[in-house]
């Protein structure tokens, strides 16, 4: 049984009462953005209509304000991965950012020709792209571990690429696509004997479980706040802090300095020395309020309902003719994520038939065309998760999955 | 039970002319020896069009499409291939421009030359679907201009 209460959290998202196309709205498409519960939104007015300055350097009232609740969220930031302090947080704009942070602020000063970075074909392009570009600058050689039919990593890569000319294993740690959780505490192990660092994509994971980053040792974490229950626009990038010390800055400008002459500067301490020019201040403010949050709910319980969803959900899919999910079997390996397929039929029009019956899903690549390539799909229909949804939504989801079947296999006939 | 088709802006996208399209493909065989083979992909949905096309005196005298992808992708291409059957190659370009237009740049009501291709009229209003209709007419484009060029293989990008 769930330990979530999921009739009380739906009360505290407004969204959820509206309707789409004359239905109630069912949104399973929390793996592209969560929805916002009330206090995160009252949070954000309140900083606008209370307390809205620009930080560390005001001398007044409310910029003493905005900069302690804005340094409150990274306090909490940090509390919330098991992170040692809150200068190992920095605040970007979105995952994607705190990796591109990462691939440059380390990558550039780090990597030699013939370095090694190993990746996975499981990864998002935000896990990708930024890799590519560092490697074509530095001469460093992308590796990419490989995945079984269940969509699992498999470890005899894993073993096989991390090496000693590796220098970084950047992995996810739970595919936005096929739901799969990684074992990157193992993997982390294995690299950090064999020398290298390791970066974990947690986009998807650190919104729906529990995660500590000195559990996972893991040197680089980096997440979004809106997969979270926070606003858009805010980022985090937790590292070690004597990488950050070492690392030079990403991104150059006011706030990430401490002395500038007119032709060199000296940089601030971490974690500011990486936050260059006015931040997203009420956004990261209102992004507090979205881990107290989950901290109410608890993480754990987070976990447990999404497994209990994600149980129903593919004992309900598998009996529906025509459905190919991919990824792990076991629920228990998966989080709140499933892709699947229906017949032949194109997931943008089985988007648009769900779309039609008030339910919001995902269809396309998911920013993951190489595991696209490697399922042999070009694209699949997603559903995926969070706190907020229920047991029943699914029985929409089945009943729009029927309706597509009907209306795109069904032999031509006249129009009445 | 619900309406399969239960909202106007749904019936509108797909058509019934558009959902026969997709369900019964017409020249569908590939031609056998074409002037021109175009090729079209979309890669942000993978939709895939094969273009075949032949000419005799400055006319499309025979054409072929075959592919993969989503519905509007697929019947779009069928109905390319009798609507373009024996036209001259400029009528064709000045489809191509017509069809495109509708979607691109909708103007009150789709011009008559265009006629059945008006079921495509209510693609226009889902901005993320426009590519998956203009994919094998942007292909053909492509294959025109090849054409031009003495054949052989055009490949286009949507």
């Amino acid at each position: 049984m769930s330990r979530l209460d999921s009739e009380r959290i739906r009360g505290d998202f407004p969204i959820l009462q509206r309707e789409v196309h004359g239905r109630p709205l069912v949104y399973f498409d929390s793996a592209a953005t969560s929805q916002k519960p009330r206090a995160v939104i009252d949070a954000l007015v309140h900083y606008y209509e209370h307390y809205n300055a620009n930080i560390h350097r005001g001398i007044h009232a409310l910029a003493e304000e905005a900069t302690a609740r804005y340094e409150e969220t990274r306090q909490k930031v940090a509390d919330f991965i098991g992170a040692p302090g809150p200068e190992c947080i920095v605040f970007t704009r979105n995952t994607t950012e705190s990796i591109n942070l990462v691939a440059n602020a380390w990558g550039r000063k780090r990597l030699k020709p013939g370095d090694e970075i190993v990746l996975s074909v499981m990864e998002h392009h935000s896990n990708l792209v930024p890799w590519q570009l560092i490697a074509q600058a530095t001469g460093a050689r992308l590796r990419h571990i490989d995945i079984d039919d269940e969509g699992r990593l498999r470890w005899d890569d894993v073993e096989r690429l991390v090496g000693e000319g590796t220098k970084l294993v950047a992995i996810t740690q739970m595919s936005n696509v096929l739901g799969t959780i990684n074992p990157v505490r193992e993997i982390a192990g294995l690299a950090h004997q064999r020398g290298a660092l390791v970066l974990v994509d947690g986009a998807q994971s650190v919104p729906h479980g529990p995660v500590d980053v000195q559990e996972l040792d893991c040197d680089f974490l980096a997440f979004s706040a809106h997969k979270m229950l926070g606003p858009t626009g805010v980022g985090v990038l937790y590292a070690r802090r004597e990488l950050l010390e070492e690392m030079d800055p990403f991104l150059g400008g006011g706030e990430m300095i401490r002395r500038v002459r007119l032709d060199e500067a000296t940089w601030n301490d971490v974690p500011w020395k990486f936050e260059a020019g006015t931040p997203n201040i009420g956004d990261v403010c209102a992004f507090g309020a979205a881990l107290d949050y989950l901290e109410g709910l608890g993480m754990e319980n987070v976990r447990a309902h999404e497994l209990e969803l994600v149980r129903a959900a593919l004992r309900r899919l598998s009996q529906v003719s025509g459905v190919t999910v991919y990824g792990p079997e076991s629920p228990e390996a998966r989080g709140g994520v499933i892709a699947f397929n229906l017949e032949e039929i194109h997931p943008h029009d089985l988007g648009t038939v769900l779309d039609r019956h008030g339910i919001a899903i995902r269809a396309g690549h998911h920013c993951a065309q190489p595991l696209m390539t490697r399922l042999g799909v070009v694209a699949t229909a997603r559903a995926s998760f969070y706190v907020y949804n229920t047991v029943d939504e699914l029985d929409s989801l089945v009943e729009g999955i029927e309706a597509t079947r009907r209306l795109f296999s069904a032999p031509a006939r006249t129009r009445a | 039970m619900r309406p399969l088709v239960p909202e106007p802006e749904f019936d509108e996208l797909y058509r019934e002319l558009i959902l026969d399209h997709y369900r019964s493909p017409r020249h569908r065989e590939p031609l056998a020896e074409p002037d021109v083979v175009a090729e079209g992909y979309n890669p942000l949905c993978g939709d895939e069009v094969e273009l075949r096309l032949s000419f005799e005196n400055g006319a499309v005298s025979g054409v072929s499409c075959r592919g993969r992808g989503c519905s509007i992708s697929q019947a779009s291409g069928s109905m390319l291939t009798e609507v373009i059957i024996g036209k001259e190659v400029e009528e064709a370009r000045r489809l191509i421009a017509l069809f495109t237009k509708m979607l691109t740049e909708p103007e009150g009501e789709p011009p008559a030359e265009l006629g059945d291709l008006e079921a495509f009229q209510g693609v226009a209003k889902f901005p993320v679907r426009v590519k998956c209709a203009t994919l094998a007419w942007h292909t053909l484009e492509d294959g025109l201009k090849q054409r031009d060029q003495g054949g052989g293989v055009a490949r286009h990008e949507e």
